[in-house]
This record gives structure tokens, C-alpha cells and sequence, in this order.
């Protein structure tokens, strides 16, 4: 199963307990982290209030990108709204399908459920980022020949999880590409065809 | 002047080949055989627009950010069934921001004002709302349910419910039950005592689409002209239907776009009230406006797949024959209509007796959903032919055999069991481990031919390059790489040749995504238009080398003479001897040949099922799936073979995981976010082997047929033929999900 790790180090379930207190979630930030956000934009997470607005600064498909946003922003409508980066989608808008998913430091998270402050200082990876000196990666390129696509809603989420399950693991076994995408749904059926594209992914790599 | 012609076709599949002669028109380019050899058709091709999707570059509706925007929602009734005492959409004006405001009394109530407004379902819109911010829009609506005031009435938002005797009523003083008069009667030959009768009750849920991409516009006017991006199988139709909503409005005064769109399975056929409602509030506002619904508008106001309720006998004589079959098919619609169960069909049951009737409950009302009526029939007739070749001891497949005399189901049977090894299969019941394996099999019959209604464009430059249009839209299954394959092969080019543009309602006109249809009715018009444009090529061609037109092919990107190779130019060069701006053609759709020169009708598909279920935990896991399809004139491999996976997961899904549950109490869609209504994931999936009977059939000059519905229908039978072969217990009602599969092997004593 995919718990993928939030970048404070709080694994999904513990971020989902901690956000059901509203602003309690930030309380669980290390003193590290704080120090880098304060660099980044947001004085101490602990004394945050939902309305609050600050101007943050993170690494956006490695250019380095400022945006406004209150602590109750999550990262999903940052994107979308503020940065116009709307190939991540809002599909279920609770954790469940993975059409948010994108990379924090690297690692898959729900940008649904993640607030814009809690990526201040961080790298983000959208799919908008995963094009290389505007060729696709091999990722997008194994997603065309297989056919890993439909109506194309839950596709960057699904290229989002397979590349942090390659960067992870560059020779999955079935299974492991299975357990990897089990937080992304597909309601058109293209399941077989990215199993068949991560492994495409995977030999070519 | 058209003249017609005879062709002579050679149709069929493997050995069971028919010779036809058909009179065509000179402009329709002789249909594609089992003789044709075709360079593009049928191959594998990558989707023209599958690039815009892996990097995110592909706008849906959900995606548009016009300048000025404003966000749209709905003030909805809370309550199942309700009278509305008072409702003040003007407290939304109180809130910094709103723009604008519109009243959804609904029509029926309109006409006489002081009449009462009933709400019907919980979640039923009542008003809607534009504002600059989503923060404003929510506040909005919360202040105007803050001070509406609603009498509450007793509800029957459960089939169980509506069905009791003193069910409170959901339309007007209407019965809630309604049920047809019975068409045939086998009364007696069920009673003679001759046959072997099994008699059951299968029971199927509400579905729900659960599309991705929410249902939703954006609405924006430029003068009297009105834009709408929308989320749609049916582009013409939203033009149709907001132009025969708002007052004042032609279609000559609509653009409907969409270029992109997150599912529909058959929910997005209309413009729907948030399209008119966006339209009116833009209007109103002076800004465009963007209507999406959230997850649980959509999961809960869109519509949804009825349940049903099949009580059935069977009976079957000495030699396996079914000789009598009696169904009576109820559904629920919830406040819609149409809950219809396709019982019987495939098989030859001999004689019949049917009825069939519907349940309204307070409840979201149905829609279209992928194949309607069949698999909830199919679930339910196969489940009744299982229980049969139990009771006369015949093993199911034989019966079927026995009872099927449709020529591609006959060889796709003896194939799909070699495939799924159905010769591995043990006794029904004769298992007894914590882990037992079982195979089942269900079959599916569909039309999908297409239909007139398609017409193509087709550009040629003096450059060489190619322009195909039509406004249809693609829902992903591939049909904007249609338009590119059908005209390659015709112009003797590849996909990537062609420039294509669909999902405008500029371009001309093309057919609602229904019925698997798209494909079979745009294809031939693609093909017309891309044959007329060759025509004149060829006549420009055969001026300049000196030589006669019908000695001219399109071929390997080049014009040539068949016999004298010295005569031959490539088609860029070719082009450019086009003096008057462009070749710009319009091939038309012809009807269907109709079955005198054609193959088959109906369309044949088979599933078998290997699945294990945990007898412990009363958990099914599918292992595999063996979907064997006619498709007609496969046009491309791939994507016939996604519709086939899309069909047979989504078919899954409906066997072990999916069902819409009511609150008995209030009346409320209890799972409507996709947390808890559970669709088939990664974990979930088989191994499905995907057989593409690839048959020119004549049916038209392509030979096409749709393929997405056909692929869902058999798949949750098959599974069910399997848990029952694998545990001796029969699982009556769907989802198949533990609760279930225990408590069968309980009763059962397994």
C-alpha cells in the first residue's frame, strides 16, 4: 500500500489525524523544519492561524516560485488556481484517488490534503515538470506506447506515482507497481495497459 | 450524376466466409473485406492526444481559468422529500462578492406559482449562485439555507421503502410501483413436468458513473453569443438543449466545446441544469461562469445505473434445450424514469413470459450508464441458466452451447475455454479447502452499427498536410485518433499526417457518444470524405502526368500508376498542383447496408471468469478475465483493446465492490465521495486476456462496430458463475462482497 511520507516525515494516516485539528497539523513540524520555513516565508508554524496569509516560497518544477496563500490553502488549489498548473486534478478532494498526487522532496502526496505552508522550502514536482529540454520522460513515453490512458483525468496522477515508484524501485515486480498506484483510481479501466507501461518504463531505464 | 455500382465483398470470419454483391453510389468507396489489405487499419496506434494528457497539457472544462470567472454553485435541499415554505435567494447578496443569483423553481411548479414546491430527493438544486471566490459562493449558500424554511414530509428514499404498503407516495398521489401487464405465459409448461425448473431471485444495486472529471461548464457570452465548455458525449445535443431552454437563444448563437472530457459512461448526454444554470448567471453577471459540481453533487445528482430485482424460473428439457423462461424485472430510477432490465436476451429460451415495472423511491433519478438494462439482466438471466445446468446436470457451458446458435459466440465459446482452461474446472461444490478456484462464463450481444448522423470535413493544403473535422467529441477512448487512422489509410498516409479537430460545435455535426456508436458512425463519413478529396487529387494528378485518374492509387505517401511506376509523384508534391486554395470535401454517413449484404447482425462476445474465494473471509479475487469481442473492422488494436479492459474492469467493479447506499432515516446517499463508494482499484485487477474477433462484417463501408458497452455486460455473470462453481453456493445479489459470500456458504452449509 502507498502511505506516502508528508515532507515533515509524518506518514499519511498521522497527517490525516493531525488535520482533523485544523492548524494542529504544523504543531507537528520539527524545529528544523520551522527554521527553513521561517527562511522561506512562514514565521513559526505553531502560532498559525487558518486565515492567516503569508507569502511562501518553494522549488516548483525546479524553478523557484513565490505564491500567497492562507494556511488553510491546500497545495491542490494552490497549483491550480494561483499557478495555473492544472494538470493536477481534483477528483475526490479526500485522499482517495490519487488525481492530486505530485512530489514533495521526491516522495508522492496528496495535494489535496496538503497545505500550501507545509511546502514552503520544499521541492515540488508536478506533471507539468516531468518534460526534460522538451522531451517527454520516459515515463509519458512508455504511458503513449502502452496506451495507459483514456479520458486522460487520473493520467498525472498515475505518471506522478510511477515515477516515484521508479525512483524508487527501477525493476518493480508486478505486484510492487500494483501496491505502488493502490492510491490512484482509474474509472475508464486503463489499469492493465500502466502496469504495462511502468514495466516499459522500468526496461528502458 | 451518381450512378450506382456492384461490388462483390467477400465477408466473414476464419472459415465461415459469405460471398455478397451490394449496389453502392459512385461516391461511396467500396467497403473494406476480408480481401482488403489495409496499411493503417487495425494496427496498433499511439492516440494522437495522448501526449497532451501524460504532460498535463490537455485543458478539460474542470481546468478553464477565464479572465473574470466567477464560481457557481447550488443551494440544494438538504431534506429527501420536502415542501419548500420559504427560501430567500437574496440573502446570498448579503455576502461580499456574490454576483448573481437564480431561482430554480422547478417548472412543473411554475406554471401556477401558488402552487406547493415539493422537493423530491435530498440534494435536489433550488437555487443557484455566482461569486467572485469559491469562499465567497460557500458562504453564500450558507447563508441562504441558513434562514430557508422547509416542511419535511416522510420519504421513501429506499426500494424497500417505496415498495411497503403504506409507503409514502414520490410522485404526487402516484403509486410508487408500477408494473407492465406480463407478455407471454409458460405457466404450463413450467408445470407440465417434463422439464427440470430452477427458480430464483437476483437481486442487483445502484450504480453510480462516478466520473473523474465532475459533470460541469463554463458558460461565457461575447454579445448575444454564448460559449459553453462543458463535459459532454453529446455536443450537438447540449446546443439542441440550451437552445431550447433559454429564451431567445438559436443554436446559430451557441459554440459548445469540448476538447477534452473525464468520463461520461453514458451520464454526460445532456447540457444538464448546471449548463443553463452557468449560461443564465453569466448572463446575469456580465462575466463567464464556471459551473463544476463537487464529489458528492456528482456521485449523488447525476445519475446512476437502477437496481433491480429479477424473480425468475427456468425450465430445461432432457437434451439441455431451455423451453421456458418467466422473469418478472423491477428497478429503481429514484425520481427518474427508466429502470428497464434486459431479461431475457441472448440465449433461445424457448417460450417466455415477462414483465417488468418500476420502483420510484426519493432518490436521484437514473441516467444512461454503460450498456443500460444489460448487465443487471445479465447477471440475472445467467445466474438462472447456472442454477439450470445444475439442476439438469449438464455442465453451464454445454447448456449454453446448446442454447446459443449465434456463429461468432459458437467459436468464441470452444476458444474462450481453451483459453481460461475451463477443462481444469472441478465440480461445483466439490471443494472444501479455505481456498477454492471456480470458472464461469456468461455471454453478450450488442448492435453498435452507427448511425446517418456524422458528418466529416476533410482539408487538403497546397502544402500537403490534412485537416479531418468533426464536432463529436472523444471521451477517450480514442476517437479523435479514429479520424487521423480511417483518413491515412485512404490518402495512402500515416496517423501522425493528420491534423485533426473534434469536440466543436463549428465543425460538422456528429453523433451523441451512445450506444457504442461514435466510432461506427463517424468512420464511414471520415472514410467518404478522405475518398472524394483523393478523387480530386487524382484527377489533379492524372491532368499533369497525362494519364486516367482511375489509374491512380493513394499509397506510401505517394500518388501512383499501377501499372507504368514512371507515373508517380509524391502526395506533398501531388498537392501541390491544388490551384484553388484547397480540396475541401464533406463526406456524409450513409445509412447502414442493412443485413442482405451484410455478415451478421448483432454483435457476439463471450467472458469467462477464473476467480479464488477465501471461504474464511468471504473474499472473491478474480484471477482472470478472457474477454473474447467481435469488433467489426478493428481500427486500431490498442484502443479496441482498452475498450475491451475498460469494459471488463468496469464490469468488475460492479460484481464485487459498488453499491449506492440510502439512510433509511433521513434519506441521504450515504457514501457519496469515492472513499466509501468503492470502485475497482490496482489491487483489484486480473489478468484479462482480450481476444479482438476482427470480422468484416459490410455493415457499412468500414465494416465498424462500437465495442464499449458489449464488454461490460457479461463480466460480473462470469464472475458469479465462477464464485458459484468454486464454493457450490449461489450469491444471488451484487456486489458479491464478503457479507454476502459468507452468509451464502452458511445457508448453503459450505
Amino acid at each position: 500500500m502507498k502511505h506516502p511520507e508528508d515532507p515533515s516525515g509524518v506518514s499519511r494516516r498521522g497527517f490525516l489525524k493531525g488535520a482533523s485539528l485544523g492548524v494542529a497539523a504544523s504543531t507537528v513540524l520539527g524545529s528544523a523544519r520551522a527554521e527553513v520555513k521561517e527562511a522561506s516565508g512562514v514565521p513559526d508554524a505553531r502560532l498559525l492561524k487558518a486565515a492567516d496569509e503569508h507569502e511562501i516560497s518553494f522549488v516548483l518544477n525546479g524553478e523557484k516560485t513565490k505564491a500567497k496563500v492562507r494556511t488553510g490553502h491546500t497545495l491542490l488549489e494552490t497549483l491550480r488556481d494561483q499557478l495555473d498548473k492544472t494538470g493536477t486534478k481534483l477528483v475526490c478532494d479526500f485522499g482517495t484517488c490519487g488525481a492530486c498526487t505530485v512530489l514533495v522532496d521526491g516522495k508522492p502526496v496528496n495535494s489535496c490534503l496538503t497545505l500550501a505552508v507545509d511546502v514552503a522550502g520544499h521541492q515540488v514536482e508536478t506533471i507539468e515538470g516531468m518534460e526534460q529540454n522538451g522531451k517527454l520522460h520516459p515515463i509519458q513515453e512508455a504511458f503513449c506506447a502502452e496506451d495507459g490512458l483514456q479520458c486522460g483525468f487520473c493520467t498525472p496522477g498515475m505518471v506522478m506515482s510511477s515515477k516515484a515508484l521508479l525512483d524508487a524501485n527501477p525493476k518493480p515486480s508486478l505486484d510492487e507497481t500494483k501496491a505502488a498506484l493502490s492510491g490512484n483510481l482509474c474509472r475508464c479501466g486503463t489499469y492493465i495497459n500502466i502496469f504495462r507501461a511502468v514495466e516499459r518504463a522500468s526496461k528502458g531505464k | 450524376m451518381k450512378k450506382d455500382r456492384t461490388v462483390k465483398l467477400k465477408l466473414g470470419y476464419g472459415k465461415d466466409v459469405k460471398e455478397v454483391e451490394l449496389e453502392l453510389p459512385d461516391d461511396e468507396p467500396t467497403p473494406w473485406d476480408m480481401n482488403s489489405k489495409l496499411e493503417v487499419i487495425g494496427k496498433r496506434h499511439q492516440k494522437v492526444d495522448a501526449v497532451f494528457k501524460v504532460t498535463g497539457q490537455a485543458k478539460y472544462t474542470h481546468d478553464l481559468n477565464l479572465p473574470g470567472m466567477l464560481f457557481g454553485g447550488f443551494v440544494r435541499c438538504p431534506h429527501a422529500k420536502a415542501k419548500v415554505v420559504s427560501l430567500d435567494l437574496e440573502k446570498a447578496k448579503s455576502i461580499a462578492g456574490v454576483k448573481a443569483i437564480l431561482p430554480m423553481r422547478p417548472r412543473r411548479n411554475r406554471r401556477n406559482p401558488t402552487a406547493e414546491w415539493s422537493v423530491r430527493y435530498a440534494g435536489e438544486p433550488i437555487g443557484a449562485i455566482a461569486a467572485e471566490s469559491r469562499q465567497a459562493l460557500e458562504a453564500a449558500i450558507r447563508a441562504v439555507l441558513a434562514t430557508a424554511k422547509f416542511d419535511i414530509l416522510p420519504h421513501s428514499a429506499r426500494a424497500d421503502q417505496a415498495m411497503a404498503e403504506d409507503a409514502p407516495a414520490v410522485h404526487g398521489n402516484r403509486p410508487n410501483v408500477s408494473r407492465r401487464p406480463w407478455r407471454g405465459d409458460v405457466t404450463e409448461a413450467l408445470e407440465s413436468g417434463k422439464l427440470k425448473v430452477a427458480e430464483v431471485t437476483a437481486r442487483t444495486q445502484v450504480q453510480t458513473h462516478s466520473c473523474l472529471e465532475t459533470h460541469g461548464s463554463v458558460a461565457s457570452w461575447d454579445g448575444a453569443h454564448l460559449t459553453l465548455y462543458t463535459s459532454t458525449q453529446n455536443t450537438f445535443g447540449c446546443r439542441r438543449q440550451l437552445a431550447g431552454s433559454i429564451k431567445d437563444l438559436s443554436e446559430s448563437q451557441i459554440t459548445v466545446i469540448s476538447e477534452f472530457m473525464g468520463g461520461g459512461f453514458g451520464s454526460k448526454f445532456m447540457a444538464g441544469y448546471w449548463s443553463i444554470a452557468a449560461a443564465r448567471l453569466a448572463k446575469d453577471a456580465g462575466a463567464p461562469v464556471k459551473m463544476m459540481l463537487d464529489r458528492r453533487e456528482e456521485q449523488t445528482d447525476t445519475g446512476n445505473r437502477p437496481d433491480s430485482i429479477q424473480e425468475m424460473k427456468i425450465g430445461v428439457d432432457g437434451d439441455g434445450k431451455i423451453q421456458a423462461f418467466q422473469v418478472e424485472n423491477i428497478g429503481t430510477p429514484g425520481i427518474g424514469r427508466g429502470a428497464g432490465v434486459r431479461n431475457p436476451m441472448i440465449y433461445d429460451f424457448g417460450k417466455t413470459a415477462v414483465r417488468s415495472g418500476e420502483i420510484a423511491t426519493n432518490a436521484g433519478g437514473s441516467q444512461a450508464f454503460r450498456a443500460p438494462g444489460h448487465p443487471q439482466g445479465s447477471f440475472g438471466l445467467e445466474t438462472a441458466i447456472d442454477l439450470a445446468a445444475e439442476k439438469a446436470g449438464i455442465d453451464p457451458l454445454a447448456l449454453r452451447m446448446k442454447n446459443d446458435a449465434h456463429v461468432i459466440r459458437t467459436l468464441q465459446y470452444t476458444d474462450g475455454a481453451r483459453r481460461i482452461g475451463w477443462s481444469k474446472r472441478q465440480k461445483t461444490g466439490s471443494q472444501t479447502g479455505r481456498y477454492r478456484v471456480g470458472y464461469g462464463v456468461a455471454a453478450a450481444r450488442w448492435g453498435g452499427m452507427g448511425s446517418p448522423r456524422a458528418e466529416i470535413k476533410c482539408r487538403i493544403a497546397p502544402d500537403g498536410s490534412v485537416q479531418i473535422r468533426n464536432g463529436a467529441q472523444d471521451l477517450g477512448v480514442g476517437t479523435r485518433t479514429v479520424l487521423a487512422i480511417v483518413a491515412a489509410e485512404e490518402l495512402g498516409l500515416q496517423p501522425g499526417d493528420i491534423t485533426t479537430f473534434i469536440g466543436n460545435t463549428n465543425d460538422p455535426r456528429g453523433p451523441a457518444s451512445g450506444g457504442s456508436t461514435t466510432a461506427a458512425s463517424i468512420s464511414p463519413a471520415i472514410r467518404q470524405a478522405a475518398f472524394l478529396a483523393s478523387a480530386e487529387l487524382k484527377d489533379l494528378v492524372a491532368a499533369h502526368l497525362k494519364c486516367k485518374a482511375k489509374d491512380l492509387v493513394l499509397a506510401k505517401g505517394s500518388v501512383r500508376h499501377v501499372k507504368d511506376a514512371s507515373k508517380s509523384m509524391s502526395f506533398k508534391d501531388a498537392c501541390r498542383l491544388i490551384r484553388q486554395g484547397e480540396i475541401s470535401t464533406m463526406g456524409k454517413r450513409r445509412r447502414n447496408y442493412g443485413s442482405k449484404g451484410t455478415y451478421l447482425n448483432g454483435v457476439g462476445g463471450v467472458q469467462f471468469a477464473r476467480c479464488t474465494v477465501d471461504c474464511d473471509f468471504g473474499i472473491v479475487k478474480v484471477d482472470r478475465i478472457v474477454a473474447l469481442q467481435d469488433c467489426g473492422k478493428v481500427i486500431n488494436a490498442m484502443t479496441a483493446e482498452g475498450q475491451v479492459f475498460g469494459g471488463v474492469i468496469q464490469g468488475l467493479s460492479y460484481a464485487l465492490f459498488e453499491d449506492r447506499v440510502m439512510d433509511r432515516h433521513l434519506g441521504h446517499c450515504i457514501n457519496g465521495d469515492l472513499e466509501t463508494y468503492k470502485i475497482a482499484g490496482p489491487d483489484d485487477m486480473p489478468e484479462i486476456d482480450a481476444v479482438l474477433y476482427d470480422i468484416a462484417n459490410g455493415g457499412n463501408n468500414c465494416s465498424v462496430v462500437g465495442i464499449g458497452e458489449p464488454t461490460m455486460i457479461p463480466t460480473a455473470a462470469a464472475i458469479a458463475g465462477a464464485v458459484h462453481n468454486a464454493t457450490g453456493v449461489r450469491v444471488t445479489a451484487l456486489p458479491m462482497t464478503p457479507d454476502k459470500v459468507l452468509e451464502a456458504l452458511e445457508e448453503g452449509g459450505k
